[in-house]
């Protein structure tokens, strides 16, 4: 495509892209401030319970990681990997994949 | 004996560790319980965060489940920096060698899309260009033209739907996902990350724009599919074009 | 709008720990509400809704900014990064106050998002102070100093909390940030008596006081176990040892926190309805 050609497509698409443009009307720097946040903060509490999550001993190689993903996931189909779930490889190789 | 802070962090995400010696009930026998508390406290208060930041790779795996794997996550990658906000950052890394979800593909290209909305959230403010100076720069200076973006743009070219299978988890009036690669730009006109799915011509334009390549490059990269004019004006409407040079 | 005098003073009246989604709650709210403090780190951020807020939040109520990610307690140095980004926030906002916790959080590089115990020992001492006057000579300011909520106790230690935080005031020039909650919480956790532990604290140096709610568990021998949660509301043990402290200290800037399973905005006007009560209570 020559240069020529390239500008009178580009000259076209700036006229396309402003006029089909609409204009919303500015909300006031206030109303901008309303709105969800994404979560995901710092604060200065403490957990609740003393158990649990902290004391777990988490152990995700060989036999010990028998949870499966049990969410939405469920209702996408799409091509999976070629052995689907199947663990894959040995625990040294396990290791090697989730260096610590 | 005196607990030093690296024998009191070793234990605090080795649960199979013992309590540091040194460190005491009221009665003055070893505290085991009680250091229990600040154990809990660091796994449930990084387990929060990181539910916090990746909704819909937590709705696509279950509660249960990311749970679970937030507790291996935040053992291998504590954060490094106190900003909560952007802790996580190693995520898709990590889902790409995490055994049990290394069916789930698309995964961390979900995870990364996520991330990237978090970021784009705490970008810093930029004015946008009014629309009507990219239409005053004379034809013949198009080719040449180089754009600066705001800090909020961004770009996920992905082998994966990641725009449908985002979309269909957060709106339940959206349809379900279709096996394709898919891109998406990630915008913020105000302060509100959007997203915006968009063909792979079109995103290979932004990429090289972004990168600083004049237009007539950028559109040479895109080839023949690209359809500037509807870019543009999703670049200048979404307020994402800072600057013309 | 207030003034520039009024934004730089936190006023001895009840103030909230700020969360986004009471926003439109406080900035359309007919509660008397005299003050708000923010979490500094959720406030380092480059731009975006946060910082905007904060700006404008910051043009109608007198901000007290409160670290929870400085880690002045650290054996390490302070992070130079995390120092740098506080005093950009310090210096654009300009607030009423600062304020951090007798804790660490950061070992070798990681942060672990807790604020974890230290003992009371000369070595912490020096430790605290040398990070303290560090930070008071970066910001160019006066900061306060919270107390903690403690677990469990070190057997090393050699003084007592009171003490300690006295010898710091002394040393640096420091003001305190006294948590009649943690007080509380500690004193059950620990076996002593919080009317003596506020008996024994330097309530002059005293620049706020804050109040929120805990959970209670059991340690392994059946002793109670509170958990400084600040998930619920503030409880009467609290309230009353409140009253102890400011029939002592007079009238102080009061903070109400609550965040975890923060509530509606109401449940919380209602806690500080209750803190301007305890305040009018005093004699000025």
């Amino acid at each position: 495509m020559s240069t020529a050609t390239k500008t009178l497509i580009a000259a076209s698409a700036v006229a396309t892209a402003i006029a089909g443009l609409t204009t919303t009307a500015a909300a006031q720097a206030n109303e901008k401030c309303y709105g969800v946040s994404l979560a995901g903060e710092n604060d200065c509490a403490a957990g609740p319970g003393t158990t649990c999550a902290g004391t777990s001993t988490v152990d995700y190689q060989g036999n010990a990681w028998t949870l499966v993903p049990a969410g939405t996931c469920a209702d996408i189909e799409l091509p999976t990997m070629a052995d689907g779930t199947e663990r894959m490889g040995s625990l040294e190789e396990q290791d090697r994949d989730l260096p610590a | 004996m005196s607990v030093s802070q690296t024998a009191f962090t070793a234990g605090l995400l080795d649960a199979t560790q013992a309590a540091p010696e040194g460190l005491v009930n009221p009665d003055g026998t070893p505290a085991t319980k009680r250091y229990d508390v600040y154990r809990n406290n660091v796994a449930v208060s990084l387990s929060d965060a990181l539910e916090a930041a990746f909704p819909v790779v937590r709705k696509l795996v279950g509660e249960d489940f990311f749970r679970a794997m937030s507790g291996v996550y935040l053992r291998m990658h504590p954060p490094a920096s106190p900003l909560m906000m952007f802790y996580g950052e190693a995520m898709p890394q990590f889902l790409t060698r995490f055994d049990p979800v290394k069916h789930l593909s698309y995964l961390p290209d979900i995870a990364k899309l996520e991330l990237a909305m978090r970021q784009s959230y705490h970008a810093a403010d930029a004015d946008p260009i009014d629309a009507n100076a990219i239409g005053a720069v004379a034809p013949t200076d198009l080719m040449g033209l180089r754009m600066t973006f705001a800090p909020s743009t961004t770009m996920i070219k992905s082998d994966h739907p990641v725009y449908g299978i985002y979309l269909s988890n957060t709106d339940t009036s959206a349809p379900k996902p279709v096996t394709q690669p898919e891109c998406v730009l990630v915008t913020r006109p105000q302060f509100d990350p959007q997203i915006h799915a968009i063909s792979a011509a079109d995103a290979t334009c932004i990429e090289s724009l972004i990168a600083g390549q004049p237009l007539g490059v950028a559109m040479t990269n895109a080839g023949a599919e690209l359809d500037l004019g509807a870019l543009l004006g999703l670049l200048l409407q979404q307020s994402t074009i800072t600057q013309l040079n | 709008m207030l003034d520039d005098r009024a934004r730089r003073i936190l006023p001895a009246a009840p103030g909230v720990g700020y969360k986004p989604q009471h926003y439109s709650d406080i900035i359309n709210g007919a509660d008397p509400l005299g003050w708000l403090e923010v979490h500094a780190e959720n406030y380092m951020g480059a731009g975006g809704r946060p910082i905007a807020q904060l700006r404008h939040l910051s043009e109608r109520f007198p901000i007290s900014v409160h670290g929870v990610g400085l880690s002045i307690g650290a054996e390490g140095d302070l992070d130079p990064d995390h120092l740098s980004r506080l005093k950009h926030l310090v210096e654009w906002l300009n607030p009423a106050s600062f304020s951090e916790h007798l804790a660490w959080s950061t070992h070798d590089s990681h942060f672990l998002n807790d604020l974890l115990p230290l003992p009371y020992t000369e070595a912490t001492l020096a430790r605290v102070c040398a990070h303290i006057d560090q930070v008071q000579t970066t910001l160019g300011r006066q900061m306060l100093l919270e107390n903690p909520s403690s677990y469990l106790a070190f057997a090393e230690s050699t003084m007592e909390e009171t003490a300690f935080l006295a010898e710091v005031v002394k040393r640096t020039g420091c003001g305190l940030l006294l948590d009649v909650n943690n007080v509380f919480v500690s004193a059950t956790n620990l076996k002593t008596s919080p009317q003596e532990y506020i008996d024994a604290f330097p309530l002059a140096a005293v620049g706020e006081i804050h109040l929120g709610g805990h959970d209670e568990d059991m340690d392994e021998t059946g002793a109670p176990l509170l958990i400084d949660s600040h998930g619920a509301a503030v409880v009467d043990p609290v309230w009353a040892l409140l009253d102890y402290t400011l029939a002592r200290s007079g009238p102080k800037p009061l903070l109400v926190e609550w965040d975890t399973d923060v509530p509606e905005w109401p449940v919380l006007a209602a806690e500080i309805a209750r803190a301007h009560q305890a305040l009018d209570a005093v004699p000025a």
